[in-house]
């Protein structure tokens, strides 16, 4: 397994091996499936959306719908306007979705095609909306992607009427539909009326019935998202995800905004909690204290098993920094942090966390890949792994448990089902962190130290 | 209207028009023409995929000993990475790359200032870190857009680091399918790999052209094929490697197993060192059994008659019993199935085998000869788009052209049912009445599942989903669901495993909530106590 990795590491400035970040248009193909009765429609040649829809339909194990403007050579050369007018009438007449979302391909961005023009032009049936963002697969990654195009929607959507709702807007960053159903219910415990957008939950995870449908329950309404401009308050959660679109609605919309970490962890969902708390004026109920004593039950009975561990930790940059948050409340030691996704900021991040536990030795790295990482722990390993499936390889071959978090997990099931965030998120994190390692101690002690009680 | 007019009605009249050719109804005695590997229609949800995902993913990624180098933004290359499951395996002198993915991961700068300087870069990092004896470049879509030259690059490095690197233009526009992207890598392998080995011709030699490796199936090919006594020269290109394809032009008889994607090398191999082909299928035990027999009366040898002949008493007695069982469980089932511009052929008469009737077929990306036959060939007409997929053409090489058939020798064959260089496509096997579509979509999919009501579903990934949660059982036959080998006679039993179990498994019969059919209220009619 990965046998051709060698441990003396080079220097690469061209080479990206085994990468831990995909491009743009996938992400921004998952915030539009976020949106209720949206079709995701990918302007450049349909091997973008085949490979997008492929992607997320591995990950979420439930139908990705998008559309494509199967661009050809002609098009490539002449533009593709006539396609993407062609698509949105057929979009409309065959999928009758009542919002399509165009997001671009490196090879419609390359050739300069003039989105607002063609949208502008197209013919769109009465009460439908067509909007779209920029997503050149040569910047940034699925996140900056994902980004675009929850800004993409508030640009042609939001729009401050002058009379506030009293809501809280919510970002909730780059996490699966059971995040969204987790921070949903807490807001809701808080007695905090709330717009969240994207919302995957009720589409990516939509019940098995018999009865297929095409738009499931979920995703934000249209109606939803042009509120958005009314709120009091935007909750921007995930820093490196949600800032941007934050700041955008702030700018169009003068909607203030915080930003905080995703609620990864005690003291990150602590943040969460406490800014709802802030916003709703409503009392911490003990539904919530309770969860959260359960949490601290369980961390303290169990801190034998994950004290002094090393961890490496590899995935979306927010979702890296939460997860390096609760190891470290775990007394764990996050030895490597690498995200595929650049950004100095990851970097800056990982050091005030380092700083605040008091760690020293850990290494944090933005634009990395697996294939350095997977080097690092030649050179000097760790005792657990975490991140998507994509490290499996080198947790077989450095024979390191993994336990799998984030996206894209591609092997397994029901992830995407369960949060990571929240108290009740901590608590299964830390079942999962628990049982990889205590498994690998059932695994690996001899006979005679087997224990019976743990 | 029968259901093929009932969905096609629902189109808008352009769609309808377009669609209308695409989509037929086998019909008796008649010849049933289909309009296939044109372009997509934009907005319709096409299952298709790209030129560079035919190119790259298809044919090039399971040759194990090359790195192959995406040059262009990250994506393409991530999502072909360990994802399509061709089976390989290294050994001490072989490298296996199949667990990697290299990029250049194009940034703007790239795309505005040129990409050919950090493909260079990323050529001379590989080689450093890695020393392979191949290196494959796959462009995609804004690298022809920037006119880099790959092709340039590659050269210059070959000549550098004195290893073989080739460069392949298969941008994802390209086109109207991944079936481009085949022909693309056809065409390099041809020109650049294969005839550059010197290795000694063996007895009852062949190459086994357009097998993937998908979930195992090379291998429980070539397990079936060494046992008989037949010497594997290359496998095209599933488990393979450049080491092997050098001496493809070594073999005696080239196996055709997917027409589709890898036809062209058969072909220019037949022009090139008269290497002969045949259409083989090693799926299903109808298909097994003709493709050895066949092979059998090619090479002509009583031994390797007998041996063949024992060897499918053998195999076949294996897994009689298991087959009758899951076939009590399956008989009478119909199907629907959609896969690549072959598989859809090759599992109808495992299906008919199982007592499974296929009342819905059709390829995503096959071309009329992969429905009609090559009779077809001659009257198709290349187009704007097809024109955009390099065609080459290959001179006969006289130090190795081999002729190894005389023309009594290739009559008697012709009578005996071995039909050289002949493929008759899906007709040759699908029962009339049957609906047939080509680069089928979402709509049509849904459309179908209500009115035939299959009793299982065949395609990927993108459609398994929905599919299910129709309420139809379905099974991926581009990935097997990640189980397989399908190949071979075992492969015949474990596919009659996973189809029953997906029909049978215990949760189907529990998807109603028991309230959803018994009344809230208990008690009595008022009155009638």
């Amino acid at each position: 397994m990965l046998d051709l990795t060698p441990k003396e590491q080079s220097e690469r400035s061209a080479l990206r091996i085994n990468p831990i970040k995909t491009c743009q248009p996938v992400g921004a193909m998952y915030a539009a499936l976020g949106v209720h009765a949206c079709m995701p429609h990918s302007h450049g040649s349909q091997g973008c959306c085949s490979f997008h829809r492929m992607f997320l339909t591995r990950h979420f194990k439930d139908p990705a719908i998008a559309s494509s403007s199967s661009f050809t050579e002609g098009a490539s050369v002449f533009g593709g306007g006539a396609n993407l007018k062609t698509a949105i009438k057929n979009i409309f007449d065959i999928y009758d979705p009542e919002i399509i979302a165009v997001h671009t391909t490196c090879l419609s961005e390359t050739i300069g095609d003039d989105l607002v023009g063609y949208i502008n032009d197209a013919k769109i049936p009465e009460g439908k909306i067509v909007v779209h963002t920029n997503t050149p697969s040569y910047v940034g990654s699925h996140i900056t992607g994902y980004y675009n195009m929850i800004t993409g929607f508030i640009k042609y959507l939001a729009e401050a009427t002058g009379e506030k709702n009293n809501k809280l807007a919510l970002f909730p960053g780059f996490v699966n539909p059971g995040d969204m159903r987790e921070m949903k219910r807490l807001m809701t415990i808080m007695g905090v009326e709330y717009i969240m957008l994207p919302d995957t939950s009720g589409v990516m995870d939509a019940p098995m019935t018999g009865s297929y449908n095409m738009y499931p329950k979920g995703g934000t309404t249209v109606s939803d998202i042009k509120d958005l401009g009314n709120c009091e308050l935007t909750l921007a959660l995930g820093e490196l995800t949600s800032e941007f679109p934050a700041n955008f609605l702030e700018k169009k919309c003068k909607v203030p905004y915080k930003t905080l970490p995703l609620p990864i962890g005690v003291e990150n969902t602590d943040a969460f909690v406490m800014a709802l708390n802030h916003f709703s004026k409503n009392e911490v109920p003990y539904e919530i204290e309770e969860e959260r004593g359960q949490l601290m039950d369980i961390l303290l009975d169990s801190h034998q098993y994950t004290y002094n561990k090393s961890v490496a930790i590899y995935g979306d940059p927010d979702t890296v920094l939460g997860m390096a948050e609760i190891t470290m409340e775990m007394g764990m030691i996050p030895k490597y942090l690498v995200t595929g996704t650049p950004g100095k900021i990851f970097e800056e991040k990982a050091k005030i966390l380092f700083d605040k536990f008091g760690i020293e030795g850990c290494v944090a790295k933005s634009a990395a890949d697996l294939f350095e990482l997977h080097q690092w722990i030649k050179n000097d390993s760790v005792d657990l792994l975490i991140g998507g499936t994509h490290g499996k390889y080198v947790a077989r071959a450095e024979d390191i448990p993994l336990v799998r978090v984030g996206f894209p997990i591609i092997d397994r099931y029901v992830h995407s089902y369960l949060p990571i965030v929240g108290y009740k998120g901590a608590i299964r994190l830390a079942e999962l962190i628990l049982n990889a390692l205590m498994d690998r101690q059932d695994r690996d002690c001899e006979d005679e130290d087997m224990e019976m009680v743990m | 209207m029968d259901s093929r007019e009932k969905i096609l009605d629902k189109y808008s009249s352009k769609v309808y028009k377009n669609r209308k050719e695409h989509v037929i109804t086998i019909e008796e005695g008649e010849p049933n023409v289909i309009q296939a590997d044109t372009r997509a229609i934009p907005g319709i949800m096409t299952n298709r995929g790209c030129c560079y995902a035919g190119c790259k993913g298809v044919v090039l990624s399971p040759l194990k000993d090359v790195a192959i180098i995406t040059h262009g933004p990250i994506g393409c290359g991530y999502y072909t990475w360990g994802t399509r499951r061709h089976k390989a395996k290294g050994d001490e002198n072989t490298q296996s790359f199949g667990e990697y993915c290299f990029s250049t991961d194009m940034q703007e700068t790239d795309i505005v200032f040129g990409g050919e300087k950090k493909l260079k870069k990323a050529i001379k990092e590989v080689v450093e870190i890695f020393k392979p004896n191949c290196i494959m470049i796959c462009s995609t879509c804004p690298v022809g857009l920037i006119g880099d030259d790959i092709h340039a690059v590659a050269a210059e490095a070959e000549e550098l680091y004195g290893i073989k690197i080739l460069a392949f233009s298969c941008e994802g526009y390209k086109g109207v399918s991944q079936s481009g992207g085949h022909h693309i890598a056809n065409n390099g392998l041809m020109r650049s790999v294969i005839g550059t080995g010197d290795a000694e011709p063996m007895k009852y030699s062949v190459n086994l052209l357009g097998e993937y490796n998908i979930g195992g199936d090379g291998w429980e090919t070539e397990r079936v094929l060494k046992r008989i006594g037949y010497n594997v020269v290359s496998v095209m290109t599933g488990d393979g490697s450049y080491a092997e394809l050098k001496n493809a032009h070594t073999a005696d008889l080239n196996l055709v197993q997917c027409h589709r994607s890898i036809n062209y090398i058969a072909e220019m191999m037949k022009t090139k060192y008269g290497i002969d082909w045949i259409k083989v299928n090693f799926i299903g035990l109808d298909g097994i059994k003709k493709s050895l027999r066949d092979m059998a009366l090619f090479f002509n040898d009583p031994d390797l008659i007998a041996r063949t002949e024992a060897v499918i008493a053998d195999e076949e007695e294996e897994i009689a019993e298991g087959m009758a069982h899951y076939k009590t469980r399956l008989e009478g089932k119909t199907a629907a199935i959609y896969v690549g511009g072959s598989r859809t052929h090759h599992y109808i008469n495992l299906l008919k085998t199982l007592g499974v009737e296929v009342v819905l077929a059709g390829y995503e990306f096959g071309h009329r000869d992969d429905y009609e036959g090559r009779d077809v060939l001659p009257s198709i007409k290349r187009d704007a788009d097809s024109k955009n997929v390099e065609s080459i053409t290959v001179e006969k090489d006289p130090e190795n052209f081999k002729s190894i058939l005389t023309p009594e020798r290739l009559e008697e064959l012709n009578n005996a049912g071995v039909h050289l260089e002949e493929y008759n496509g899906l007709w040759s096997d699908i029962n009339d009445n049957t609906v047939v579509t080509d680069d089928y979509n979402h709509f049509e999919t849904e459309e179908f599942l209500k009115l035939l009501k299959p009793d299982i579903f065949f395609s990927g990934i993108k459609d398994k989903f929905l599919i299910q949660k129709s309420g139809v059982p379905s099974r991926q036959l581009h990935s097997y669901d990640y189980a397989g080998p399908y190949a071979g006679f075992r492969g015949a039993l474990n596919f009659a495993k996973d189809i029953t179990m997906a029909i049978y498994t215990p949760a189907w019969n529990l998807v109603e909530a028991p309230w959803k059919n018994t009344p809230t209220l208990e008690g009595s009619l008022g009155g009638t106590e």
